[in-house]
């Protein structure tokens, strides 16, 4: 199962190549990283998305709470969350389809934040599985090139990550 | 007052009441060693390479409690010592190595001596770290110290460049250190110790499994108590060899690969099992799913959060240090109004006694060849058990483990969860250094010794008058086992062709050697070599033991636990 692991530590260097060897020494998958520095410049917050069986995210939280740089483990898929991933896209926009695509971006809530003659560049965020529908939308063909930063996420209501 | 980063590294190891420290000079370390030159806090012992000053300072630990620390310089240095350091890693044992490192301004520019120390060691450490700036020295190095002893123990690198040990600041060196992500759990959660409670009372056939954090924690005398109080049988890990009495009645012996049988029946077929500072490994239960096969409750304590359910569903984890948790299920035993089902432990007792009478550690006693397991038997008799044993890695480590009944714990030194060949004659050296009064013995292979035999040198300069038990089959034994039984008798390499005279290697090193051919010389050559006339030297003594014995009881790879070879069964 997919899931979303959210977690502090101190913003050391070389605090993300501990989270990093850790997945890659013990095998465990890694769909998506992303990590800055929080409110308070001394922590530093990840989201890791992950896909392993129960006994294999067990281990996980585990082994990610047991590095000495990291403060806090949450699992923001054990309860309700909000994701978030944001996604720049550069596409082909002449002839008739450069109104098509301005119209798929709309409908997407999507953002054209650089134009010329022959592109947009469109941004969008959403859930992963939105910007993948975005992706899926659009012929393509028109597809010059696209960066995704992977998902934050943040848990809903009171629920919160903090020291 | 003002100190240099290298008076500041010196002044930490004295504040900390280090005795030693093992290491091997360097361009990068040349500042700290100038300072270890002027001081007379501790002794440094100064190693023919870097592998075996971690090795040293691994065994001070393992047989002392306290954190071991071994100095190296910056590129091989550090990457000779990773071995060192891996192994403790695997074993969970503290130490601080400190290395040298390239000054600041040359890091990440090839520099000469340069390697990513940080990035080499980071998988194998409990945690590392480069000190780039000379006010954060002293905080780094009660960090490392914390680190390394607390929670579940482990090998702490901290990488120090060479400009940062000539700079100045104020030393001031910190009581305690807090630190907000690193905080781990002593005490166990207290429902699940009633609940564990309760479970052992209302067991049939109970089991206590005790490992390596039995005596890591120094909780052997809480383990004996409950044992006792309780009276239920207990087996010791290879790792946790010396935690429970080995000649007590209720200890079944190591279980595992080569755990006796009556251990690995007991595990296979126990309903409540209680796993103390214990981990399920690989060479400990043998296949999980065929492990799984029988129905048992399992409880599980353990300091690392992680070692629990890893490989084994437990039923009631209690993540905690062993001693404390063992010391609240006493009290809570001893006010529990049930007592254990006394006509069902008579009964699984008997059925334990009945697997014991196989009598699986027996073996040929007439045989005109050395049996190694006879050296080690009288190894035990005429040291009257009370001796510390360090081996290296094979079968020799295996029949120390069987034969050598270790009474005490810390007594008992090798490596377990790495496997490391040639840790024995290092590892002798760090137990001695820390006992100077009492007998070390290594048993050790041809094979293994042969790995750090440089050592040699080492112990003549300090006047290290370990005992090394060599047991000679002229054969890497345990690859040699395994290509007998798995490989079609192919022996591919095993041999070991070329070997020097042992006897007249130790005497170029200054030391005494003896070579000892036939059975009736074992018992004379060992009680020579412990006696009060060579109380003060090194003495090597090889016996040419049969090439042809293996290490029954064996649980192949892959197999279940109740799946052995037993000796008489070829």
């Amino acid at each position: 199962m997919r899931h979303i692991i959210s977690l502090l530590m101190e913003n050391e260097a070389g605090a993300l190549s501990r989270v990093a060897g850790l997945f890659s020494a013990r095998a465990y998958n890694i769909e998506s990283l992303t990590v800055a520095p929080t409110e308070d410049a001394t922590m530093s917050r990840m989201t890791i998305v992950t896909i392993g069986s129960e006994d294999v995210i067990e281990q996980i939280t585990k082994q990610l709470n047991k590095l000495v740089d990291v403060i806090k483990v949450m699992d923001l898929t054990e309860g309700s969350h909000i994701e978030r991933e944001l996604m720049l896209v550069k596409v082909k926009a002449v002839g008739p389809g450069r109104e098509e695509m301005k119209r798929t971006s709309d409908i997407f809530r999507g953002r054209i934040i650089d134009v010329t003659d022959a592109t947009y560049t469109i941004e969008l965020t959403g859930t992963g599985s939105k910007l993948d529908a975005f992706l899926e939308a659009i012929d393509p063909a028109f597809i010059i090139e696209t960066v995704r930063t992977g998902a934050s996420g943040i848990g809903r209501g009171e629920r919160s990550l903090k020291v | 007052m003002e100190a240099t980063g290298a008076e500041i590294v010196v002044r930490c190891l004295a504040e900390e009441g280090v005795e030693f420290v093992f290491g091997y000079p360097g361009g990068a370390v040349l500042n700290i060693y100038d300072e270890i030159f002027k001081q007379n806090k501790f002794k440094h012992v100064l190693v023919r390479h870097e592998q075996a000053a971690v090795h040293a300072a691994d065994a001070y630990a393992r047989s002392t409690g306290r954190v071991g620390v071994a100095l190296v310089t910056s590129g091989p240095g550090v990457t000779n010592a990773v071995t060192g350091i891996a192994t403790a890693y695997m074993d969970s044992i503290p130490i601080v190595v400190i290395t040298g490192q390239v000054p600041t301004p040359a890091i990440g520019l090839d520099a000469f001596q340069e390697v990513d120390t940080v990035g080499i060691t980071r998988p194998c450490v409990k945690h590392n770290f480069l000190v780039k700036d000379v006010k954060d020295l002293a905080t780094t190095m009660k960090k490392a110290f914390i680190i390394a002893a607390t929670g579940r123990p482990g090998p702490v690198v901290v990488d120090v460049p060479k400009d940062v040990t000539a700079h100045l600041t104020e030393f001031v060196y910190p009581a305690t250190v807090e630190m907000r992500s690193y905080n781990p759990v002593v005490k166990g959660h207290s429902g699940q110790l009633k609940r564990a409670v309760q479970m052992l009372l209302e067991a049939e056939r109970p089991m206590i499994y005790a490992g390596g954090g039995v005596v890591l924690g120094d909780a052997s005398a809480q383990l004996v108590e409950l044992a006792r109080l309780l009276g239920f049988p207990v087996t010791n890990t290879l790792m946790g060899l010396g935690g429970y009495p080995a000649t007590d009645r209720q200890n079944l012996g190591m279980l595992g690969m080569h755990g006796t049988y009556e251990a690995n029946m007991a595990m296979q077929h126990c309903d409540v099992l209680l796993a103390i500072g214990a981990r399920f490994d690989d060479r400990v239960i043998g296949n999980p799913a065929h492990f799984a096969r029988e129905q048992r409750r399992i409880i599980h304590v353990d300091v690392d959060p992680s070692s629990i359910s890893k490989r084994v569903r437990v039923d009631v984890p209690i993540v905690g240090d062993v001693q404390n948790v063992l010391t609240e299920m006493l009290s809570l035993l001893k006010l529990a109004k049930e007592k254990p089902d006394t006509a069902a432990l008579n009964s699984w007792w008997t059925q334990i006694e009945l697997w014991r009478s196989k009598n699986c550690l027996n073996y040929n006693r007439n045989s005109p060849i050395i049996k190694p397991q006879y050296v080690v038997e009288k190894l035990w008799e005429v040291t009257k058990g009370d001796a510390y044993i360090t081996s290296d890695v094979g079968q020799h480590q295996m029949w120390a483990a069987q034969y050598y009944k270790f009474d005490k714990p810390r007594r008992w030194i090798n490596s377990g969860g790495l496997g490391t060949m040639g840790v024995g004659l290092p590892y002798a050296m760090g137990v001695q250094l820390a006992h100077p009064d009492a007998q070390v013995a290594c048993i050790t292979g041809e094979s293994s010794i042969q790995m750090c035999i440089q050592e040699l040198s080492t112990c003549k300069q300090y006047r290290i008058p370990i005992k090394i038990v060599t047991l000679n089959n002229r054969y890497m034994g345990m690859v040699r086992q395994w290509q007998e039984f798995f490989y079609g008798s192919r022996y591919a390499e095993s041999y070991m062709d070329s070997l020097p005279d042992f006897v007249k290697l130790a005497e170029a090193y200054g030391h005494v050697g003896m070579r000892i051919d036939k059975p009736e010389d074992v018992e004379a050559a060992l009680k020579e070599a412990f006696s009060p006339a060579l109380k003060e030297r090194l003495v090597f003594m090889d016996f040419q033991t049969d090439q042809a014995e293996n290490v029954f009881p064996m649980v192949g790879a892959g197999k279940g636990l109740s799946e052995m070879i037993l000796a008489e069964e070829l």
